[in-house]
């Protein structure tokens, strides 16, 4: 089976079977509120599947992608609500959470986004241009490992700051009351759909892209740097640059993720993007199996699920459950659920040859 | 004249508490590599030690003298017991470490929930430590100078422990070179533990001071944590020293921008500072010599 | 330094020779295929999005309350978990509290009232979620709960979208009025204005603005900054801290140098204990420099301790000392059902106001659909804990007597100054000539 799903025909037969599910089964069996949920669960899973390739693949582990998801968010966010405030009062009015903040005048950096192609072009460009800056700034000097990690969560915890302090931007409420999208009623359960079927097919392009990434001499590259990246080195290979690539296509993802966010859910706020949710989304990387390509994608859907269903019913036992699952998934199964097939298959096949330690 | 005054005080005490924080953080962390989420929930155990104490005792003064101590021996079991039953086993995957014990402070923190209640918690200030004292036409808060005193008292004992006892021998001996040491006869395993205990039962004793001027709630550690750890990134690996100037770096700078621009912004600030620090000098302010080639 | 272990179980440097995949290269090709189902999924999208735009009507949404039985449904939404969750839950113990009495004396329109409850988590996106949940798969006839602007903002949508009510029960920064929310708690002219005119009355001259840095706060400052200006009061500086934050040396340097007569306080939370903290140790006194809060309530004041915090004042319109037959059955009842050491404050009383106001506009309306009820709230009216307060069916919010209360010893609020009569609620502050600069186009 696992064989089988690594051939073209095997690649193409998953794609296809996905697909199905997706565009077929859920929206059939799904109400038009679980399938707005479920919307929202497949926009963390594209964070993860970025996740999944600079962690697991590149060993980085980032604890900031909510500075990322943020970005694609609020840029999203601030198009969506010049649309609404053009559309009700004319060209140049001011959005109405403005108006209540006291600010009269139109600040200069929100009027490009009246445009939807400057909008779009700044949910690609900006994040990764960040991340390439940062990535260059932060691996050229080959600062890594714990390091990293650590910076990459204290820009989560700067940016949130940041953004609560700005009242141009919504402050702690962030930006919510969103009509339109692209000129379709969001109200319209029709056009809710069609978003699900935008986070749906941008999900399955996104694992493609990584799973072209991955089978490419880049990804063996990789691989090697995660696991020995002072022999990369000694081979001639620049370490930080392969890095940076897997560092800033996460943040892209991540970006992509946040901006169907919006429209989907209905708000952005710095809650959404601090220090916890920025560590959460790597829950459902770990417990799905970070280094796998589909592992991502069915741990944060898992974990999305389980939180609702368990919250609802045990709020405190979520907190727990999450604690807990940190825990015994990070230190005894490292491989995450992905790992469970491979670990019985090889107990089985070989269980002569102990684990290499490279 | 009286705000600059004001303000250099403001940044040695903002920095002694970071330092408070950090000091445990910079032994675990720093000397042994592990990074330790949870060390804000041991801080935060401290903040309830302190404030169970206060309700065993009674007499506020008393209580505080008992609860240091104690709050060391709390923090200390708990990473004693966080040692023995998973970080020993992922010496060799740091930023697994790192994931796991954010599991064990979100556990911690439910705990905390679960048995004092969410609400914030009052520790009462001994009389002796209430009110201000003047220095050069400032009122300076008691507390803080009391907290400061801390932090010296803590820095020199750790730096004593670690020059002239022969544990510290051991314990810096591992830290130069894990595989020489054990060649040599020492328990790695043995002085992993220790050391863990030291650093932990500080983070206790943080906490415990921590009450005079803050909050008890469940949530207490997490707001210390980033701070402590960017305060051990920017000191260098391994280095006592390092922490302290950070510390007294990061807190003087926080003090005087907020002074000129908003807290929001001095937050942002320290973050960008520390960025294009590390590009100076990547390890940190001071770093340990080794042969290792990361 | 020791070798990293594989992540990827059977994925050795070794191992790799054995697999290395044949093409090594991203090709052009494979990019040309990647953007080419990258085309046929947005192709796919294009010809499934047929709904309306802009401009165009959207079928409003079919309610599917059942009000069939002999129960009706409502749901209470509040943070349970996360940061909001200690002052969430008392709400939700008051709303439980009127839901019982209520049902106890015969429930609504002869239906008993069946709480569905849900967590909203502390974060804004969960409370959008669950009250979409509740208005459309547990087909609530109303929802009570929220508690920060940001949870308010984030459901406000989803009960305009979906047509249905929810009751809010907090003070807020007003400019807001919304078809769909009936807001039982104190908007600024209720709260904010009240607590300026006392300290004016008082002969204070010069005020210090402290809070946190969000958007009550800011809000508050600037209806605090037209007030001072039209009425010769000095603003000697303005701060703000992060939420959360606990490092208050150097704005208390500030506060005592600036010498101000009062400061206006309108920190948030956990920060308000490491400023009444800090306050205390460098010598300033309720005497010397009062600080007025308005956010501090009888249930915070246990966490600051009460001997920082004693002679303070605060701006409210409930405290648990209010002397009336109301506030004495309702402390009363709250003490039986939920223990003798309990407090009541003036965010419970609003929601415990909230449930018994929604019961009335029920009964008046003899319906429970939407419409009906928005049509029959105006001048519904409930003897309430703080006295009598009646719905405004312009604004839907409810008429508030403001009181400012003095914390004693005891940790209990007791009224010092109260209006005169229940003030009328003004969300927009349209009858204040100074606050022209304020308002905005509703």
């Amino acid at each position: 089976m696992t064989r089988f799903l690594a051939t073209r025909a095997g690649i193409w037969t998953g794609f296809a079977a996905a697909a199905l599910v997706l565009f077929g089964a859920a929206p059939l069996l799904l109400s038009g509120f679980r399938l707005g949920l479920f919307a929202q669960f497949l926009c963390y899973a594209i964070v993860a599947v970025g996740i999944g390739l600079a962690w697991g693949r590149g060993g980085m582990l980032t604890l900031g992608q909510g500075v990322f998801f943020g970005m694609g968010a609020y840029l999203m966010a601030m198009h969506m609500k010049m649309a609404d405030a053009e559309f009700r009062n004319g060209p140049g009015s001011v959005p109405d959470f403005m108006e209540l903040a006291g600010i009269r005048e139109l600040p200069a950096y929100w009027a490009p986004f009246s445009s939807p192609a400057f909008t779009i072009a700044a949910i690609l460009i900006v994040p990764t241009a960040f991340a390439v800056l940062l990535g260059f700034a932060v691996f050229k000097r080959r600062v890594k490992g714990a390091y990293f990690a650590i910076l990459s969560q204290a820009l989560a915890g700067a940016f949130a700051i940041l953004l609560i302090g700005q009242q141009s931007m919504g402050g702690f409420n962030g930006l919510s009351r969103f009509r339109y999208f692209f000129g379709y009623n969001l109200d319209d359960p029709v056009n809710q759909q069609m978003l699900y079927f935008i986070a749906a097919g941008v999900l399955l392009v996104v694992v493609a892209v990584a799973l072209q990434l991955r089978r490419s001499r880049y990804g063996e590259l990789l691989v090697a740097v995660r696991d020995a990246e002072e022999r990369v080195r000694f081979l001639g290979y620049d370490a930080a640059n392969i890095k940076v690539v897997a560092y800033a296509t996460a943040a892209l993802f991540a970006s992509v993720a946040g901006a169907i966010f919006v429209p989907v859910v209905g708000i952005i706020s710095p809650a959404s993007i601090g220090i916890v949710p920025s560590i959460m989304f790597i829950l459902g990387v770990a417990i799905g199996g970070r280094a796998s390509l589909v592992g991502p994608v069915v741990g944060a859907l898992a974990v999305a699920a389980a939180q609702t269903a368990l919250s609802e019913q045990f709020p405190s036992a979520w907190t727990y459950a999450q604690g807990l699952l940190f825990i015994v998934v990070i230190a005894l199964l490292p491989g995450g659920i992905a790992s469970i097939a491979a670990a019985t298959k090889r107990f089985r096949k070989e269980p002569a040859t102990a684990e290499a330690t490279a | 004249m009286d705000l600059l005054v004001g303000q250099v005080f403001t940044g040695l005490s903002t920095g002694s508490i970071l330092l408070l924080a950090a000091l445990g953080l910079s032994l675990t962390f720093g000397q042994m590599g592990v990074i330790n989420m949870a060390h804000g929930e041991f801080i935060m155990a401290g903040c309830y030690t302190a404030y169970v104490t206060q309700q065993l005792v009674g007499d506020a003064g008393a209580s505080l003298l008992i609860a240091l101590p104690v709050g060391f021996l709390v923090g200390g079991a708990m990473g004693l017991i966080l040692e023995a039953v998973l970080i020993r086993h992922l010496y060799h995957r740091p930023l697994d470490t790192l994931l796991v014990t954010f599991g064990v402070g979100l556990v911690l923190q439910q705990v905390a929930r679960d048995v004092f209640g969410a609400p914030a918690v009052n520790v009462t200030v001994p009389e002796a430590l209430r009110g201000g004292v003047d220095l050069l036409g400032t009122t300076v808060p008691k507390t803080r100078l009391f907290i400061l005193a801390l932090a010296v008292v803590a820095v020199t004992a750790v730096t004593l422990v670690l020059r002239f006892t022969p544990a510290g021998r051991r314990i810096r001996a591992v830290v130069g070179n894990r595989d020489l040491a054990e060649t040599a006869g020492i328990s790695s395993r043995a002085v992993d533990a220790g050391t863990f205990f030291i650093g932990s039962g500080l983070a206790g004793v943080a906490g415990v001071a921590l009450t005079l001027i803050g909050s008890t709630s469940p949530t207490t550690g997490q707001s210390y944590l980033v701070d402590a750890f960017l305060v051990v990134v920017a000191g260098g690996m391994g280095r006592i020293k390092g922490a302290v100037v950070a510390a007294v770096a990061l807190g003087t700078f926080q003090a005087v921008f907020e002074t000129y621009s908003t807290a929001s912004l001095a937050k942002v600030g320290v973050f960008i500072v520390i960025v294009v620090f590390l590009q100076l000098r990547p390890q940190g302010l001071f770093t340990l010599r080794t042969r290792s080639l990361a | 330094m020791q070798a990293p272990v594989p992540i990827e179980p059977g994925l050795t440097a070794r191992k790799v020779e054995h697999r290395m995949p044949q093409r090594f290269t991203f090709t052009a090709r494979d990019l040309t295929r990647t953007f080419a189902a990258a085309a046929a999924v947005a192709a796919l999208v294009a010809t499934s999005a047929c709904g309306s735009r802009a401009g165009e009507e959207t079928a409003a949404a079919e309610s599917c309350v059942d009000t069939s039985g002999d129960t009706i449904k409502v749901g209470a939404l509040n943070s349970l978990s996360g940061t909001m969750a200690i002052s969430e839950t008392t709400v939700r113990d008051a709303i439980y509290l009127a839901v019982d009495e209520i049902n106890a004396a015969g429930g609504v329109l002869d239906k008993k009232i069946e709480i569905v409850a849900e967590d909203g988590a502390s974060e804004p996106t969960v409370f959008a979620e669950k009250a979409e949940k509740l208005i459309r798969e547990d087909c609530v006839a109303s929802v009570f709960g929220g508690w920060t602007s940001a949870s308010r903002k984030a459901m406000l949508p989803v009960f305009e979208d979906n047509d249905s009510l929810l009751y809010y029960p907090v003070q807020y920064e007003g400019l807001e009025a919304s078809e769909n929310i009936f807001y039982t708690g104190a908007t600024t002219n209720q709260q904010i204005i009240p607590a300026l005119d006392y300290l004016a009355e008082t002969g204070v001259k010069s005020l210090y603005l402290v809070g946190s840095d969000y958007v009550f706060p800011r809000t508050a400052n600037a209806i605090i900054n037209a007030y001072a200006e039209a009425h010769g009061i000095e603003i000697l500086g303005e701060d703000y801290v992060t939420l959360g934050s606990t490092e208050f040396s150097t704005i208390v340097n500030q506060v005592k140098s600036a010498g101000a007569d009062a400061v206006f306080n309108t920190l948030n939370g956990d920060s308000n204990v490491a400023f009444f903290r800090e306050y205390a140790n460098v010598g300033l006194t309720a005497e010397e420099m009062p600080v007025m809060s308005v956010s501090i309530a009888e249930e915070e004041v246990g966490g600051i301790g009460v001997e920082n915090i004693e002679g303070q004042l605060a701006a409210w319109n409930y405290y648990q000392t209010v002397d009336s037959p109301a506030n004495t059955t309702f402390v009363e009842a709250f003490k039986a059902e939920y223990g003798a050491d309990r407090v009541t404050s003036d965010p419970m009383e609003a929601a415990y106001n909230s449930v018994y106001l929604w019961a009335a506009t029920v009964e008046k309306a003899g319906s429970f659909a939407v419409a009906d009820v928005q049509a029959a709230a105006d001048g519904v009216s409930f003897d309430s804990p703080e006295g009598t307060v009646v719905i405004d069916g312009e604004n839907h919010h409810v008429t508030k007597t403001a009181r400012i209360g003095e914390i004693h010893a005891d940790g209990l609020l007791y009224t010092v100054w109260e209006s005169e009569g229940p003030i009328d609620p003004d969300p927009f502050l349209d009858g204040y000539d100074w606050a022209a600069d304020l308002q905005v186009s509703n």
